[in-house]
């Protein structure tokens, strides 16, 4: 049954939402529903008879148009050829502040994450970076960092043509305001609601009495997202996508 | 041209800043064997831009007194244990950086030049646990514009693996021009490779330009499978089962002694 909607193809179809209008976004090596989102934005696009934008999956081959090494990436975005980008984050606070190193006090950080990537420099450069994190708890989304990989705002003065425009988690999605800096809900996904949000959040943001629920796919773009794009995610993540496979099958939450 | 890896490990003295590649460009997983059979102390890794199983595996053995890069993780297979825990003990001193930082740091030294100047990073906690790194003013713009400045990085040895050299030093690097860059800006390049040929890389346009000239490059050794665990591109995929089995055993200091003494040193 179309009717059934997995509570990640909302994810998907809300982060397609989110890229439209972008020319070329980057996809980080093990971001499938970034990857997802971009591939179904790429779909709606060409089914509309127009050219969608193109897609550069990191540590992907096939989707993969650099031949001038891991710089590439970042001197293309330093060039404004990228539109648009996905950060994680171990911690993310309520001035889109994002931590990717660790907990506790830098450098005997007591929970140590990779580092900070790139981050230090998309985040500054690409117009349009949505923050994204599946997790939606007090731990992930703090009120302050405890270690700045990368600034949500800079000073005015300091370079910046670009930053976050959204944090989207399991739970809800925000629209990030630069002027404030801070978030504002934008709406609650099905099963959430605004005491919910606000008790897994760790940080103050701002939000309507009564929030709206984020939109479900219609069944035109739920059955393009089940059937070529999903084919086309198995590409790169077959795990993913036969994961997505089956559990569609199962009853999930009802679309309307 | 052609040496052995025992000769290669001869070049990464005590103290030296060795660069090492990202885990999909070539690692020399076989010349990390060769460095810890030789015991070599006190070195200051630079990954280029990130870590992984190789970090890590040096970290563990206690042959590490630094590490600059701008992540260190096993991929899919979770964090780096071994560099986690050092990082907790305040074992290793740490340079955290960010991945083009890195790349501009190596092209200041490719250049000849003492600094690269490089956007981003004003507002970071890496900027401000970063004494050797600097703030100035654009001097092109009218006033204001800060910008940071990065400056050259200068490996003593670079490392890396490759598909092939030929017989006169050349490397075919192919559009892994990350590893021509660390060569560029290295004193000294070893590399491994699966395979030597006959027939000069150079004479053919099509081969000549993903070639590492044998200019940079000061030794080549044959090792086939040379990046197992890790794939090398065009060649073969990564063994993840067996960089799965290395992440649970490295979790305590005691298993990860226990795999580096027991480990099959070579692909099955």
């Amino acid at each position: 049954m179309m009717s059934e909607v997995h509570p990640r193809e909302i994810l998907i179809c809300t982060i397609a939402k989110l890229l439209d209008g972008v020319r070329h976004v980057a996809v980080g090596a093990s971001s499938p529903l970034p990857a997802a989102g971009a591939m179904l934005l790429r779909a709606l696009k060409q089914q509309a008879g127009e050219k969608g934008p193109r897609i550069s999956i990191l540590g992907s081959v096939e989707h993969n148009f650099f031949t001038n090494g891991s710089a590439e990436l970042f001197d293309c975005a330093g060039q404004g050829r990228i539109d648009a980008f996905f950060l994680g984050g171990g911690q993310i606070d309520g001035r889109g502040n994002v931590n990717l190193v660790g907990t506790g006090d830098y450098p005997q950080t007591q929970v140590r994450w990779p580092g900070s990537f790139g981050s230090a420099y998309l985040y500054y450069v690409v117009p349009r970076v949505i923050l994204f994190r599946e997790e939606h708890t007090p731990r992930a989304l703090v009120e302050k960092v405890d270690f700045i990989s990368t600034p949500g705002v800079s000073d005015d003065g300091v370079y910046r043509s670009g930053g976050p425009i959204a944090l989207l988690t399991g739970k809800a999605l925000f629209r990030f305001d630069k002027t404030r800096p801070g978030f504002d809900l934008q709406s609650v996904h099905p099963g959430n609601n605004l005491a919910d949000i606000k008790a897994a959040t760790g940080f103050q943001f701002a939000h309507d009495s009564n929030p709206e629920q984020t939109a479900l796919p219609d069944p035109l773009t739920l059955a393009l997202l089940r059937g070529r794009v999903y084919d086309e995610v198995a590409e790169t993540y077959p795990d993913f996508a036969a994961q997505m496979r089956r559990e569609i099958e199962r009853p999930l939450c009802h679309a309307s | 041209m052609v040496s052995n890896l025992r000769a290669l490990a001869e070049y990464v003295e005590p103290g030296v800043r060795l660069a090492l590649p990202v885990d999909y460009a070539g690692v020399s997983m076989v010349m990390t064997r060769a460095i810890i059979e030789r015991n070599t102390c006190n070195l200051d890794l630079v990954c280029v831009p990130t870590g992984g199983l190789q970090v890590d595996q040096l970290i563990g053995t206690g042959l590490v007194r630094s590490v600059e890069t701008s992540a260190v993780s096993l991929g899919e297979a979770g964090g780096a244990p071994r560099f986690n825990a050092s990082v907790k003990d305040g074992a290793i001193e740490l340079k955290d950086a960010t991945c083009p930082a890195i790349h501009a740091g190596l092209m200041a030294a490719q250049k000849g030049s003492p600094f690269m100047p490089m956007r981003g990073l004003i507002g970071s906690d890496l900027l401000r646990h970063r004494d050797d790194w600097r703030v100035i003013d654009n001097p092109l713009a009218g006033g204001g514009d800060p910008i940071v400045l990065i400056p050259a990085i200068k490996p003593d040895v670079t490392i890396f693996h490759a598909p092939m050299a030929d017989r006169f030093g050349n490397v075919w690097i192919g559009r892994r021009r990350e590893l021509a860059a660390m060569a560029y800006a290295s004193a000294t390049t070893l590399v491994t490779v699966e395979r030597i040929v006959d027939e000069s890389l150079l004479a053919n346009e099509m081969s000549a330009a993903g070639v590492l000239p044998a200019l940079y490059v000061t030794e080549v050794a044959v090792a086939p499978k040379g990046a197992w665990p890790y794939g090398l591109w065009g060649e073969y995929p990564t063994d993840t089962a067996e960089i799965l089995r290395y992440a649970r055993a490295a979790r305590s200091a005691e298993g990860f002694a226990d795999y580096m003494a027991n480990a099959q040193m070579e692909p099955a």
